[in-house]
């Protein structure tokens, strides 16, 4: 999406981001209620989730490997003791009166995250400043019944994570760079699905303009209610554009919080006073301090999967791909688990990026299906692969192969069996083809046969379709070649 | 440090306690007596003494991420003051009041 | 021991009802509806003592009824039919759960306390909800919104607070087992005003969950005796690691009543000076002295220590305890439960509901401990009071490992003041002088009696290092053994 919008000349953008990704857990993070999404309201609720009298939260295990490893992809030092607070303030959907969150004792500090190579070639890389642990809120439904909120608490209490990004961001593309890495990185390790539809990564962003030069940051305001990645490009440039009008104007920014209009596709203020908020942090005295010992760290620093910029070049060197195809190859852990499965077995990563990108890429694009439950497995890609680089199965039989075990999911060899679709060379059974062919189109065998070399071409198309594309074309070629001199 | 009428109604505020003009004039003495009390703890010295936060050093015993819901003897709509089709229902926010004033 | 043994336990102890109900002499329901006559008889409830708000006699004779035929198990516990009463902020399933606030009237917890769980399991019928200050916020029952309740031994004096209903059934003679909680002596403090058995066991040893939060780090249920077997039996029942609860300690428990008949031979007993202050009413130091005299009958050695921050206590925990429960008091706010009283929009709803929901002290709290810990005043206050909380547990780590077993101190610094008595809330908060300090550090401590002032019993504190309850209770047990009916003269 372009943003069209446009900011007086002289001006530098300076972004931070406040990425909030909901953890991959199969219960919450205190209680041991689903973390589902889109169950019936209030379904997923207990004693704690609710915050009924007495009830007190325990930390779910999982939670923590799972922030742990996140932290720890984006580079972070994991504190060996970090300290969950209370963040309190009233919202009838924060059952308890206070979010458990983590304050001035957070889970990891400290990491960075390249986002990209300057024209250069060096990195451009995004400080974090922490990660740290808490709970969602439930949900407030404020247009469905007259004169009532309703509130869902089915989401209160699920585990997320905070990234809080440095202020090293200069542009709204740069923003959206760092998200796409971001998430691709999230994916790659198994932390989140990063889903924003669902709501299991949110964005909040700081911004503020100084003047080309400037070594002061400007006064920043924050963004919130960004709902896509493209959305936070586009509230990042209107707001940019409209502080640096202001500043022209020799107005002042007031530090405030925005709201990204998106039916408008404006940013306006909140009605929320800055300064209204006095969260009165202090240390959760329901949980004592969560100690990670070095040996709890380093298994998580271990267990990490090989990272996206890590897979990246070893893609372009490995396997000898062009940029496309390793951008593509990439684009998330499994295709590209899938991609070398194929690659190693079957030896040839030209054809397994090609039949990956053109064969696979489009079939799941087709069918809406998760690589998972891909029926094709990298073994039987790589077995076909096998098949027309021995001759068994020719190029355009093998399109037709790989639709089949899409189908059906059975083995190559077998689908060009039952099919008849292994390549047939056989000068005898090609004769056949021939002749069928010719007497079926009288005209244009007439013609050939009488010197009009440029119809060989439709003739051998003729063959290969009666024969379903198992015929050798370079052998009727020449076959066909030698009746019209004959 | 004392305590003035604005301070307690600023409390007040926070702590979605309404306070009358009167109480709250009450609430200055009696805050202020009590936290006059508390002025023994300005001439302790603490330098490097560790805040007792967080209680037990040991660490925080975890649970797995598995097993049943902890179970609801009664109902929610047992006990909620108003429930509709499974929602709570709630006054809906006033025109004054924000609802953006949500998590961060 | 094994004398004590072969002597048949009083009939109305919690040892004498098992054995009973257990060889089958009468039953858990019959065991039931004598307390409850018991009660009648010194009437317990709310035309009366005002100690217990709720209770549901068919239904508490029919639960009773029920664990005969239920499991063998049950009903050969170490409680079998023993009823207990369960303070009003103690979750149960079928009494209410209403903390002793208009903001909880009749809310009926749809979960069970852990502690009441482990007591009904070993064989106990819960018999009623006792009267409390509203929250636990109060040492005399009076900031109930039920009413006060009143001392069985002089009904014109308060039983103590907050847990003042509980040691009022106990004292009356209706249950043998009560229990309570404590947040910074209201177990031990309602048991010295009632000539009772109160314990605070060492903070994570019982389970909080089902305990409604006054403050977290401070809070811990108790158990009130009528004896110190009673409450051995009880708190033995009802320690150990739960799941429900992050701060429950892994520790084993030892079985508190094999620690009757221990010898004190080499037991060195640290008489803190800070706790004998010039104020203290002499007649108290006497008893203290009578007591100090009967341990180093049995074969312990006292010794005079020092515990140089006991004068802080009561600032730093009239700092924590309250900003805790400006936190923990949020959730009350009429959305999912409780009291909800309409308003013009949700704010005016938030406020509508709990102001008429909360009574003046738990809103005075509320207000001290939103103030301490907002913006600007954190690190002054409750910064500050939680560095000093450290240098008062230190003081407690540094005469325990000096070689002192235990601590011994008066419980209150006056017997039980007349209703209304002490209507300044700093003068109030000074009754936790010499409790509050155990609920900071975290340790054990417990009161019995230990004499009687113009009628009106005393108690006698002691204070133990970290799980080290079994230890306390062998003192205990040998203290009472030793006083006899003095305890209560
Ligand atoms: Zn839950």
């Amino acid at each position: 999406m372009s943003t069209m919008v446009s900011a007086p000349a002289g001006w530098e953008m300076v972004v931070g981001l406040e990425v909030h990704v909901q953890l991959r857990t199969r219960t919450k993070a205190f209680c041991n209620c689903s973390t589902e999404y889109g169950a019936a309201p209030n379904v997923n609720t207990c004693p704690v989730c609710l915050a009924l009298p007495g009830a007190l939260p325990v930390l779910n295990a999982h939670a923590v490997e799972l922030a742990t490893r996140a932290a720890l992809a984006l580079g972070c030092t994991v504190n060996p003791m970090s300290v969950f607070a209370r963040k309190n303030y009233f919202y009838p959907d924060l059952p308890k009166g206070y979010q458990i969150s983590q304050f001035d004792k957070p889970l990891a500090e400290h990491g960075r995250l390249k986002i990209g190579t300057n024209a250069e070639g060096t990195g451009i890389t995004v400080g974090i400043t922490r990660v740290h642990m808490e709970e969602d809120a439930g949900k407030s439904v404020h247009d469905r019944y007259a004169g009532a909120t309703a509130i869902d608490l089915n989401r209160a209490g699920v585990p997320l994570i905070e990234i809080v990004s440095e202020p090293d961001m200069r542009s709204a593309e740069a923003a959206g760079a760092y998200l796409r890495t971001l998430k691709l990185i999230l994916q790659y390790v198994g932390i989140s699905d990063c889903d924003m539809e669902k709501g299991s990564l949110r964005v909040d962003a700081n911004v503020s303009a100084r003047r080309a030069g400037e070594v002061k940051l400007g006064t920043k305001t924050e963004v919130k209610n960004l709902n896509s990645f493209s959305n936070v490009e586009r509230a990042l440039a209107l707001e940019f554009a409209r502080q640096t009008e202001l500043l022209e104007r020799g107005g002042r920014v007031e530090q405030q919080t925005m709201l990204f209009d998106q039916a408008r596709g404006v940013v306006r203020p909140s009605r929320t006073k800055e300064g209204s908020h006095d969260y009165r942090y202090f240390p959760e005295p329901d949980l004592p301090p969560l100690v990670l010992d070095a040996g709890f760290i380093e298994r998580m620093q271990t267990s990490l999967p090989e990272l996206p910029e890590a897979r990246r070049s070893r893609f372009a060197g490995d396997y000898a791909l062009g940029e496309y195809d390793v951008d593509v190859l990439t684009s998330s852990a499994e295709l590209a688990d899938y991609f070398e499965g194929v690659a190693r077995q079957s030896g040839d990563a030209k054809a397994a990026a090609n039949w990956t990108i053109n064969g696979v890429l489009t079939a799941l694009n087709a069918s809406g299906d998760d690589i998972d439950a891909f029926r094709v497995r990298p073994a039987d890609l790589a077995a076909l692969i096998t098949l027309v680089r021995d001759g068994v199965v020719g190029h355009s039989a093998a399109k037709q192969v790989f639709a089949e075990m899409v189908r059906t999911g059975d083995r190559p060899e077998q689908v060009a069996q039952r099919e008849g679709l292994v390549r047939v060379d056989d000068d005898a059974a090609l004769r056949g083809w021939i002749d069928e062919v010719l007497a079926e189109h009288p005209a244009e065998a007439q013609r050939y046969l009488a010197g009009e070399k440029k119809l060989q071409g439709v003739l051998v198309g003729f063959v290969m379709k009666k024969s379903k594309g198992s015929a050798d074309a370079k052998k009727v070629n020449q076959l066909l070649a030698s009746r019209a001199q004959g | 440090m004392a305590v003035t009428i604005d301070d307690v109604k600023h409390v007040a505020r926070l702590a979605r306690l309404g306070v009358t003009e009167e109480r709250a004039g009450e609430l200055v003495a009696e805050l202020n007596g009590i936290l006059g009390h508390m002025a023994a703890l300005e001439k302790v010295d603490v330098e490097g003494v560790m805040a007792a936060d967080g209680v037990g050093a040991l660490g925080m015993p975890l649970r797995v991420d598995s097993g049943a819901p902890y179970p609801l003897r009664h109902p929610l709509d047992a006990f909620a003051p108003a429930t509709r089709d499974g929602f709570i229902l709630v006054p809906r926010l006033a025109s004054h009041e924000d609802a953006s004033e949500e998590t961060e | 021991m094994s004398e004590r043994r072969a002597a048949r336990p009083p009939e109305t102890s919690a040892r004498g009802i098992a054995e009973r109900v257990r060889d089958g002499d009468i039953t858990a329901e019959r065991a039931a509806r004598e307390a409850f006559v018991r009660g009648d008889d010194a009437r317990v409830g709310p035309d009366g003592l005002n100690a217990l708000l709720w209770t549901d006699r068919e239904a508490t004779l029919d639960a009773a009824r029920g664990h005969a035929t239920e499991s063998d198990f049950v009903d050969r516990g170490d409680l079998a039919g023993v009823p207990i009463a369960v303070k009003d902020n103690i979750a149960t399933l079928t009494l209410p759960t209403s903390c002793g606030s208009r903001i909880l009237e009749g809310y009926v917890s749809p979960f069970e306390a852990t502690a009441v769980t482990r007591l009904r399991n070993a064989g106990a019928t819960i018999v009623g909800k006792t009267n409390m200050d509203e929250f636990a916020m109060g040492s005399s029952t009076e900031n109930s919104a039920f009413g006060p309740a009143r001392n069985p031994r002089d009904r014109s004096r308060v039983p103590g607070g907050s847990s003042g209903g509980s040691a009022a059934v106990v004292a009356a003679g209706m249950v043998p087992i009560a229990l309570g909680s404590e947040t910074g002596g209201s177990v031990r403090q309602p048991a010295a005003f009632c000539g009772i058995v109160g314990v605070k066991p060492t903070y994570g040893r019982v389970s909080r969950y089902g305990l409604v939060a006054f403050a977290s780090s401070l809070d811990q249920i108790g158990v009130f005796g009528a004896t110190v077997d009673d409450a051995a039996i009880g708190l033995q029942t009802i320690a150990g690691r739960d799941v429900m609860d992050a701060t429950s300690a892994d520790v084993p428990v030892e079985r508190y009543v094999e620690a009757s008949g221990a010898s004190l031979a080499g037991l060195v007993i640290g008489r803190p000076k800070e706790y004998f202050p010039d104020f203290l009413d002499a007649r108290i130091r006497e008893k203290c002295d009578r007591a100090f005299d009967a341990f180093r009958k049995l074969g312990a050695e006292v010794r005079d220590v020092s515990l140089p921050h006991t004068d802080l206590a009561i600032p730093v925990y009239y700092i924590v305890a309250p900003a805790e429960a400006s936190s923990n008091l949020a959730r009350f706010d009429g959305v999912r439960y409780g009291l909800r009283v309409p308003a013009d929009g949700l704010a005016a709803t938030y406020e509508a509901t709990r102001s008429r929901g909360f009574g003046k002290e738990v809103t005075r709290r509320i207000l001290l401990g939103t103030y301490v810990l907002s913006a600007g005043y954190y690190d002054a206050y409750y910064k500050k009071a939680q560095q000093v909380r450290t240098l008062i547990a230190d003081d407690f780590r540094e005469v325990f490992a000096s070689g002192v077993h235990l601590l011994f101190t008066p419980t209150t610094p006056s017997p039980a003041f007349p209703l209304g008595a002490k209507a300044d809330p700093y003068e109030m908060y000074m009754s936790d002088i010499f409790t509050a300090t155990a609920n900071l550090a975290g340790v054990p401590a417990m009161s019995q009696p230990i004499g009687a002032v113009d009628g009106l019993p005393i108690g006698g504190q002691l204070i133990a290092p970290h799980f080290d309850e079994a230890r306390m209770f062998g003192a205990a047990y040998a203290l009472e053994a030793a006083l006899g009916a003095e305890a209560l003269r």
